[in-house]
């Protein structure tokens, strides 16, 4: 009998104060092996603590967490080797030459990645005899992935991973963790990047000031919903427009010029439009239906108004 | 140009464990050493101003170290002041700037426990410790030092270096883990001048009023120069006293820093 397999991560109700204001408040999640899981928010929503949290960095106030079936404070020792950590910045003596510390990094397992191999895939190769402080942003970023997976952990936390990375790091970082998640590894990112959470996970997680606000897989949250975007003459008569299109379709001019029809958009409609416009002698340019994006989920559930 | 290389194939499947704690300690205690000797602030602590001391002062007679060759005197004063700067002053100001840049909690993310951290980063000392003590001992000889003791000698220097050594450590772990780096910095360098000036290194003890000197015998500095000097100068077996004071120094600032080092 093989012994029962944990997910890799389970939250339940997770909350963690910092003085009167709570950072997560009442965070529940499921995170499977073999599946990239993205925390998604705005600045301050509480990612990182969820995340140093799942890594025995910070205990919850109230709720419980597994890390592959254990307690990441109390199971430590267990789960040290079994977990890649990648913070989101530092956590290396400037000194440090990268490849010395990859090694060092790599000495610590059993069965660690060939740490030159491992350079050479994130395109460090170059910059193996280079002092950390004297690397670029995206080059620590980089060895820091290379040190969260040296270890050939069963599950890892990427803490923004492609924060500040060309689009080159961008590309190879994100094949890194497909290729994790083939192998059968857990990873757990936060990003604001919404192409990233896009391409790379199976589950996205929505988190506003430390609550879900929405998850399912990108498809499910972007929904079957299309949109029509189009340019033409400023100060159309929408409203003359929408009396002819079909009950809950919505359009709007917004900058003057750009006109976007939301609703149930079936060739009957595109006809419309079209029609429409030919009636009123309007040339439309840039005509196309689109899907809603990840960025247009999360901008409609976290606002639109920067954060303080 | 050569076409880039095709990428390594990396076997990313699972295979976590961790490798043999002896394993781990001995790689961290070589990263460690490789970044002590390769930091020019620290070398100039820890190598070159301990041997300019040395030859200054056992060259000229710009001070009255009473009867005898200074250099007699000054070895065992230089040898304790190599031991303070690297075990108590370079090690402070690294241990700071290694928390201060999160170094010492993604250590923390790994396998190596912090006891086997806290065990690499004395190996490294010691070994910084051997360096230094073979180099001075190197440029006293050329100087015209005779040292006593014989074999027992050097038994006694070891444990009272080792003494040293963790007393040093102690208050260096100490202000790294609970001051910030900068404060760290400031503080353990003007620690090593002060201690470098009123612990008997270069300056005898007995030119200062006899009260205030009864004081400073009892700081760790003092202590572990005046002990190497009874066993390296007078040829005593083992300087008890001096050994004492170090020890509870070890105690007290190992202690402290267990209870109230932050390590992030």
């Amino acid at each position: 009998m093989t012994p029962p397999r944990h997910a890799a991560v389970e939250l339940d109700a997770l909350v963690k104060r910092y003085g009167p204001r709570a950072a997560v408040d009442g965070i529940s999640l499921r995170a499977e092996r073999g599946a990239v899981t993205a925390l998604l928010g705005p600045n301050g929503a509480g990612k990182t603590t969820t995340v140093e949290i799942c890594e025995g960095y910070r205990r919850p106030d109230s709720g419980t967490v597994r890390v592959l079936g254990l307690d990441p404070v109390r199971d430590a020792r267990e789960l040290r080797p079994r977990v890649g950590v990648m913070p989101q910045s530092g956590g290396v003596p400037g000194t440090a030459r990268a490849g010395e510390f990859l090694r060092l990094v790599a000495a610590f397992y059993a069965h660690p990645l060939d740490p030159a191999a491992l350079l050479e895939r994130l395109g460090l190769t170059a910059h193996a005899r280079t002092p950390y402080r004297r690397l670029s942003g995206g080059q620590q970023q980089r060895l820091s992935l290379a040190a969260a997976v040296v270890g050939r952990p069963e599950l890892v936390f990427l803490d923004e991973p492609t924060a500040g990375l060309d689009p080159q790091a961008r590309h190879a970082t994100w094949e890194l963790v497909a290729g994790l998640r083939a192998a059968g590894a857990g990873v757990i990112l936060t990003t604001h990047h919404m192409e990233e959470a896009e391409r790379l996970s199976d589950q996205v997680v929505i988190v506003d000031q430390g609550r879900v606000v929405a998850r399912g897989t990108p498809a499910e949250l972007t929904g079957a919903e299309r949109q029509l975007r189009f340019r033409a003459r400023p100060g159309l008569g929408l409203d003359e427009l929408l009396a002819a299109l079909p009950v809950g379709s919505a359009a709007k001019e917004s900058p003057a010029g750009h006109y976007l029809i939301e609703g149930d958009v079936q060739p009957e409609l595109l006809a419309t439009v079209t029609a429409w416009c030919a009636s009123h002698g309007v040339l439309t340019e840039d005509l196309r239906i689109e899907r809603r994006t990840l960025e247009d989920v999360f901008l409609e559930l976290t606002g639109r108004e920067l954060r303080p | 140009m050569s076409p880039a290389p095709a990428p390594a194939p990396l076997d990313l499947t699972p295979a976590p464990a961790a490798a043999p704690l002896s394993r781990m300690v001995r790689a961290q205690a070589a990263f460690e050493l490789r970044g002590m000797l390769r930091n020019g602030e620290q070398l100039l602590l820890t190598m070159i101003i301990p041997v300019l001391l040395l030859m200054l002062f056992s060259t000229t007679r710009l001070l009255d170290l009473g009867p005898g060759e200074p250099v007699d005197f000054l070895t065992p004063g230089v040898l304790a002041l190599a031991v303070m700067s690297t075990a108590f002053t370079g090690q402070a100001i690294a241990t700071g700037f290694e928390r201060r840049y999160g170094a010492l909690k993604r250590l923390g993310a790994t396998p190596l426990p912090r006891s086997g951290l806290i065990a690499a980063k004395t190996l490294a000392v010691l070994a910084v410790e051997a360096v230094q003590t073979v180099l001075i001992c190197a440029v006293a000889l050329a100087l015209g030092w005779q040292p006593r003791g014989g074999p027992g000698g050097a038994l006694a220097v070891v444990l009272l270096v080792l003494a040293g050594t963790a007393a040093f450590s102690g208050f260096g772990l100490l202000m790294a883990g609970t001051l910030r780096a900068e404060a760290t910095l400031a503080a353990a360098n003007l620690v090593y001048l002060l201690l470098l000036a009123l612990g008997g290194v270069v300056f005898p003890l007995s030119s200062f009023p006899g009260a205030v000197a009864a004081v400073l015998e009892l700081l760790p500095i003092s202590a572990l120069a005046e002990g190497l000097r009874e066993v390296l100068r007078h040829g005593a077996s083992l300087p008890v006293g001096s050994l004492v004071v170090l020890l509870v120094w070890a105690a007290v600032g190992l202690g402290l820093s267990a209870c109230f080092f932050k390590w992030e």
